[in-house]
């Protein structure tokens, strides 16, 4: 293994063109930019369909259509629909957010307790209220682990945007390839698996934090603890 | 579209015979592969958390990159198909074995126990009762790692071994709208049948998961 590219203190510069931290940089940016408008499309539809039942059809589905979508093909397709450029991988890398948060914000409202929800229509809330301090903070483990599928779905195609001409780490890939420089080939390799990696770590540490205790089950855990 | 395809058939046929082999035998290598280390994962109790990390690490790993990893580690061709399926089959791994022990562990110990006071030893406790009764999870988990698969294959067409995907980088060379389209509708009504296929051999080995509502959810 030759991680000569990859430990070359010149690679490193922080304003150089083509560094490693600024390609990172431009990966997280696309990474970023994704997530946002796709969270922003399918999270509303997502809780609605949940909370009314209606349209499930779609939310089932949509997963499963998402999956199977060659992300290679829906980026060139997409540049040569509308030529290069940062906007034709956005719309591609946003497709391919929107099925698994669309799918898991309808699964976490589907799976909930109806009695809970009764019991909060009980105690006099408003549908809004049910619908943000009841059933939305309880859809939240499901709803962040479709998120978390959606970001490394987002990191992995980002890498393969580099093949239509965008920066990002895929660069280091695909110019490693194209001149044989596999010391740059391994150095992107093993760049974008540690950020995929990570970037995974970090949703699993925000989900631990914004996760109420009672729903992890850790209240149960501490309360065992504190009595023994 | 019509004239491309017919124009065309060889090569579309030929890159589709590729995407099949590509994509379904990581699946049956990771199947062979996934029901032992899924079973250790239960077995031995202290195994099961680091299994699922170490699949959850494996499966966020992003595909290119592993494409390109494995020959240095293998030793293989960049070129070669091995890469590609190698990959694959570690991802389906990944998915297979995590999804076989939860759905080990999910199996009513009630069950488990009547096998063991009928006679049953371990081995054969699994393989005629505990598997039998997990197979609907498992293969929940199978329609999952084979439809992701599928779809996976096309990115190898940027180290040159891809299946349909030669269809995405070509058209792309040439600008040219028909392979693209072509590719992604091949690659998706191939993943869309091979996800019908395991739920039509699903219902065909586990009839008894039909009668569930009727009678109260006897498994």
């Amino acid at each position: 293994m030759n991680l000569s590219y990859l430990l070359d203190p010149a690679h490193w510069h922080l304003t150089a063109p083509g560094s490693l931290p600024q390609l990172l940089l431009s990966h997280l940016g696309y990474v970023a930019l994704a997530l946002l408008i796709g969270t922003v499309i399918a999270l509303p539809v997502g809780l609605y369909i949940g909370h009314t039942g209606r349209g499930s059809f779609i939310a089932i589905n949509a997963g499963n259509a998402g999956r199977s979508l060659p992300t290679l093909g829906l980026l060139m397709l997409m540049v040569t629909l509308l030529g290069l450029g940062l906007t034709p991988v956005l719309i591609a890398l946003t497709v391919l957010v929107i099925p698994p948060i669309l799918t898991s914000a309808y699964a976490g409202m589907r799976t909930l307790d109806q009695q809970v929800i009764d019991a909060a229509r009980g105690m006099g809330m408003r549908p809004w209220q049910v619908l943000t301090r009841v059933e939305f903070p309880m859809a939240l483990p499901v709803l962040m682990s479709g998120f978390r599928n959606a970001a490394l779905q987002v990191v992995a195609t980002a890498t393969v945007a580099a093949a239509v001409g965008l920066n990002g780490l895929g660069r280091l890939l695909i110019d490693g390839l194209a001149v044989n420089d596999y010391s740059r080939v391994l150095a992107g390799a093993i760049v974008v698996a540690a950020l995929a990696i990570a970037l995974d770590l970090l949703f699993a540490l925000v989900q631990r934090w914004i996760v109420s205790p009672g729903l992890s089950g850790r209240v149960r855990a501490r309360a065992r603890r504190a009595t023994t | 579209m019509i004239n491309y395809l017919s124009n065309n058939s060889d090569i579309i046929l030929t890159a589709l015979r590729q995407h099949l082999y590509l994509a379904l035998l990581p699946i049956l290598i990771g199947i062979v592969v996934s029901v032992p280390i899924g079973y250790l994962g239960v077995r031995f109790p202290w195994l099961y958390h680091p299994l699922v990390n170490t699949c959850g690490v494996l499966y966020s790993i992003p595909s290119l990159a592993l494409f390109v990893f494995l020959p240095v580690v293998l030793g293989t061709k960049i070129l070669s198909p091995i890469n590609i399926v190698v990959a694959l089959s570690i991802y389906t791994v990944a998915l297979l074995a995590r999804t076989v022990a939860d759905a080990l562990r999910a199996v009513d110990r009630t069950i488990v126990q009547s096998a063991t006071a009928m006679g049953y030893r371990r081995f054969r406790r699994l393989v005629d009762v505990e598997l039998p009764v997990a197979l609907p999870v498992i293969l929940a988990g199978l329609r999952v790692a084979t439809v992701s698969n599928i779809s996976l294959v096309s990115v190898g067409a940027l180290i040159g071994v891809g299946g349909l995907g030669q269809l995405f980088t070509r058209g792309f060379q040439l600008f040219y709208l028909e392979p693209i389209l072509v590719g992604i509708i091949l690659s998706v009504l191939v993943a869309g049948l091979a996800d019908l296929a395991i739920v039509l051999v699903q219902r065909a080995v586990t009839p008894w998961t039909r009668y569930q509502h009727g009678n109260g959810g006897a498994a």
